[in-house]
């Protein structure tokens, strides 16, 4: 491949970008929901510690969406009904940390071999096989991104109506129970949630990447905002800016859209971990010039002043 | 004793073939500071979580602030529970940490409202922790974490308040520190204080009365009655030596006093066990 292909293949389309931007504008639609509500949700896959378990989730996703093109159904309600299975079965066997990686790292090989042997077995056009595995917004039916943009849209809505409950399970589950939160059942609705949002991402982002929409933002995020409402909106936007950057980039060649996301995805998190890590010295700073100044006080207060 | 905030009445609790205690009565009274001792597995965190309704005695009842504990979880009730420090990313403020006490438990997404932040306020005020408040939690010291849980189970003014080892892992300054936050509490509101702890030195000073789980048998009395070799002996079933110096107090000889580290593993298997999926 010379130079002039390269460009070809990533900027080929420029004169003409208006009418394709119209043609795909759907998709742009489908990834900018999905963005938000990905980085959204990626804040509580940080704080469940559960970045694994999306991943399990996505390659029983993937196994059936593949069994569903197999078959000849829907490819989304195979690709959602793969991720609900998953999600139940990490909530009904996982419910510790530990026994939830075993049973994913389990589900995990066992999903994506069944996923490529329907793919294998599938005699239509390759195109799609390959898109379930690393995506391809651009290929999907108008009638389906519709399907996409209202589970994502369901998605956000349960997000936001157990917003708090969830918050304080991810954060402290012993005290949130002690005050009254079904535990169980937020957990279990988070699960399905989870599930939903895996099963938009496979057909957006595939099944390999979906990390890229549903953790990479909100660990950005984390690095450089730690406020209940900032590391939240912070991540939504990365996600949006990810999902939609990378289409919009996209479009303009012909190459597959999954890589310009994941490197957008990517890009953001380094540069908020250099911001992160420049603020992390200035308060280290801080914090031992005010041991300093704390430890002289302490000599003339009673000790309990220290606290 | 009809004014009791907690009555337990008849309890006993099983794990399996072993009986970790049973024929338990407890009545505890407006301002009593009960100090809950024994070695590891005694079933000391179950007491706690069974007050909550969060787990079930194998028989017995249980009798909170006048009504029998049915439900998952009371917010009546203040719980400091047993917790390690938290992640150094966590993605909250030290304020928030508190404001989970006061809304975590309501659905839907928090919209600012004045009465609430006037409430985190004043318990932050209320537990000095001021000067870390607005800084992300992960990067406080556990000192400063445990002065902010306490702060989120005074957050509905309980009468009844349980803690379990919270003073697990602080310095001897921020241990009388959390001490003095809880027993300022008590005295102000006549609060009943339940308080697992595996070192009695830091609470002698405010306990009225020990429950000591162990050798699938209790005592419970006044600390003289209970911290005693000859009574500990008992009910240990083996010799056990409580030491008194310079107005400390040193249990030796049983077991837990030895191996502190096989405790804490214990005892938070007993806290995750119905933790998340």
């Amino acid at each position: 491949m010379t130079w002039d292909d390269m460009w070809e293949a990533m900027f080929g389309g420029l004169p003409v970008y208006g009418e394709i931007l119209a043609l795909v504008s759907n998709s742009v639609w489908a990834g900018a929901v999905l963005g938000l509500v990905g980085g959204l949700i990626g804040v509580f896959i940080m704080q469940r510690d559960m970045a694994f378990a999306v991943h399990g989730i996505s390659e029983l996703s993937f196994a059936g969406a593949a069994a569903a093109l197999l078959f000849g159904f829907d490819v989304v309600t195979g690709s959602l009904v793969g991720s609900v299975i998953a999600a139940l079965l990490i909530g009904w066997l996982g419910a510790r940390a530990r026994d939830r990686n075993s049973i994913i790292g389990v589900l995990m090989p066992f999903g994506l071999g069944l996923g490529i042997l329907c793919l294998s077995l599938y005699e239509g056009r390759s195109s799609s096989q390959f898109s379930l595995l690393t995506g391809q917004i651009v290929s999907v039916q108008n009638d389906q991104l519709g399907l996409l943009i209202a589970m994502s849209a369901i998605a956000l809505i349960a997000l936001v109506l157990m917003w708090r409950p969830l918050r304080f399970d991810s954060l402290d589950p012993v005290s949130a129970a002690a005050r009254g939160v079904p535990t169980t059942a937020v957990s279990l609705a988070f699960l399905l949630v989870l599930g939903l949002i895996v099963a938009v991402s496979v057909h957006i982002i595939g099944a390999l990447l979906v990390m890229a929409l549903l953790v990479t933002p909100a660990a950005a995020a984390m690095r450089v905002a730690s406020g209940p409402v900032s590391v939240p909106v912070l991540s939504a936007l990365f996600g949006f800016t990810a999902a939609v950057g990378g289409i919009l980039l996209a479009i303009a060649g012909t190459l597959p859209v999954s890589p310009y996301i994941t490197t957008f995805s990517f890009l953001i998190y380094v540069v908020c971990r250099l911001i992160g890590a420049r603020r992390g010295r200035v308060e280290k700073a801080r914090r031992a010039a005010s041991a300093l100044s704390l430890d002289a006080g302490a000599t003339q207060v009673a000790p309990t002043g220290r606290a | 004793m009809t004014n009791a905030l907690l009555r337990i009445e008849d309890a006993s609790l099983r794990r399996g073939e072993r009986e970790l205690w049973s024929g338990l009565d407890l009545d505890v009274e407006p301002g009593e500071f009960i100090a809950v001792l024994g070695p590891s597995g005694s079933g000391k965190t179950t007491l706690l979580r069974a007050i909550l309704g969060l787990e079930p005695l194998s028989s017995g009842t249980i009798t909170a602030l006048g009504a029998p504990v049915r439900t998952k979880g009371n917010r009546r009730i203040g719980y400091v529970p047993q917790s390690r420090p938290l992640p150094r990313d966590t993605s909250l403020r030290g304020r928030d940490l508190v404001s989970l006490g006061v809304d975590g438990h309501k659905w839907g997404i928090p919209f600012p409202r004045r009465a609430d932040r006037e409430r985190v306020d004043a318990l932050v005020r209320s537990v000095g922790a001021e000067r870390f408040a607005d800084r992300p939690v992960g990067l406080l010291s556990g000192g400063e974490q445990q002065r902010l849980r306490i702060g989120q189970a005074l957050a509905d003014d309980p009468r009844i308040l349980l803690c379990d080892e919270p003073l697990t892992s602080l310095d001897l300054a921020n241990q009388q520190a959390v001490v003095a936050l809880i027993d300022r509490h008590r005295r102000e509101t006549d609060a009943a204080v339940l308080f697992v702890t595996h070192d009695i030195n830091p609470v002698l000073g405010s306990v009225d009365r020990i429950l000591y789980l162990a050798g699938g048998r209790f005592m419970l009395g006044k600390p003289d009655e209970v911290l005693d070799s000859r009574v500990l002996s008992d009910l240990y079933g083996a010799p056990v030596y409580v030491l008194r110096a310079g107005g400390r107090l040193v249990v030796v000889g049983a077991p837990d006093a030895e191996e502190p580290h096989h405790h804490h593993d214990e005892d938070d298997d007993d806290a995750d066990a119905g933790a998340h999926a």
